[in-house]
């Protein structure tokens, strides 16, 4: 995955909007009226947070002219998701191992 | 057990918050001490630690390879720029493969209440690309961080 793509999936995954619309279409696709009716906010508004994420890969639109429906692109969230999720994995195996060597230092 | 917390408060860092259940300045040593650094800042699962090497002052170096059962080795260097103990230590790496885009600048700050220790750990990255892992797939490949894997870790730490 390029920088660039990663920075647009990053900014894409920047908006707590969008992460609840990603969030909403893993459960299956919607069309954009039911994607707005959660939120407080026009389908105008919610077409713009689309827009940044169909950019950044995350969505794609469905060809059926009357509806053309939304659906999740999984691969670039995996792919993004993933480096910060071994780091976090790395880290916490860390200080499990750090917390038993603690309780050793203490006695 | 505490919750590991990871946040990206800038384009450019990570943060990292762990509480521990130690005094701060056991906390300390075990940033400080290689004899403690080996006992717990773990490569990838099944690798070992065979360099630990701390020259703990301002200015002094350090340098950590892990090394898997094949031979593979992963190493990192660094430099000590400021101590401040028990309370903060600031140094920078560089990984021999630099996954990160050039080196990276490491904040650790340990607060203290009621003989618990909050770490608090930045990571300043050179670009926001570096910081969101533009280049962590060889870096994830090569520590093989699957959940198979971590299982298997944290059943050899119980």
């Amino acid at each position: 995955m390029s920088p660039a793509s990663l920075d647009a999936t990053f900014a894409a995954l920047a908006d707590p909007t969008r992460r609840a619309i990603l969030a909403r279409l893993v459960t299956g696709e919607a069309s954009v009226m039911e994607l707005a009716q959660p939120f407080a906010m026009s389908q105008p508004a919610i077409s713009k947070h689309l827009k940044v994420l169909e950019k950044a890969g995350l969505v794609s639109r469905g060809r059926d002219a009357q509806r053309r429906p939304v659906r999740v692109e999984s691969k670039p969230l995996a792919e993004a998701t993933a480096w910060l999720e071994a780091y976090r994995k790395s880290w916490e195996a860390r200080f499990d191992a750090m917390d038993a060597l603690l309780e050793e230092l203490k006695t | 057990m505490s919750k590991l917390e990871i946040t990206t408060p800038t384009d450019t860092t990570i943060v990292v918050t762990r509480s521990l259940n130690a005094p701060r300045q056991l906390v300390f040593d075990c940033l400080a001490k290689p004899e403690l650094v080996q006992r717990w800042l773990l490569g990838p699962p099944g690798w070992t630690m065979p360099v630990c090497e701390i020259d703990f002052r301002v200015g002094g170096a350090f340098r950590y390879v892990w090394r898997s059962a094949e031979g593979a080795d992963m190493g990192v260097g660094g430099q000590y720029l400021e101590i401040d103990a028990p309370e903060r230590l600031v140094h920078e790496e560089l990984f021999d493969q630099d996954w990160t885009g050039g080196r990276t600048k490491v904040t650790t700050v340990l607060t203290e209440t009621d003989g618990k220790t909050l770490l608090t750990m930045t990571i300043l990255y050179a670009t926001q690309a570096a910081r969101d892992g533009a280049k962590a797939s060889g870096m994830t490949e090569g520590m093989e961080y699957g959940y198979g894997n971590l299982d298997v870790l944290l059943a050899e730490l119980a």
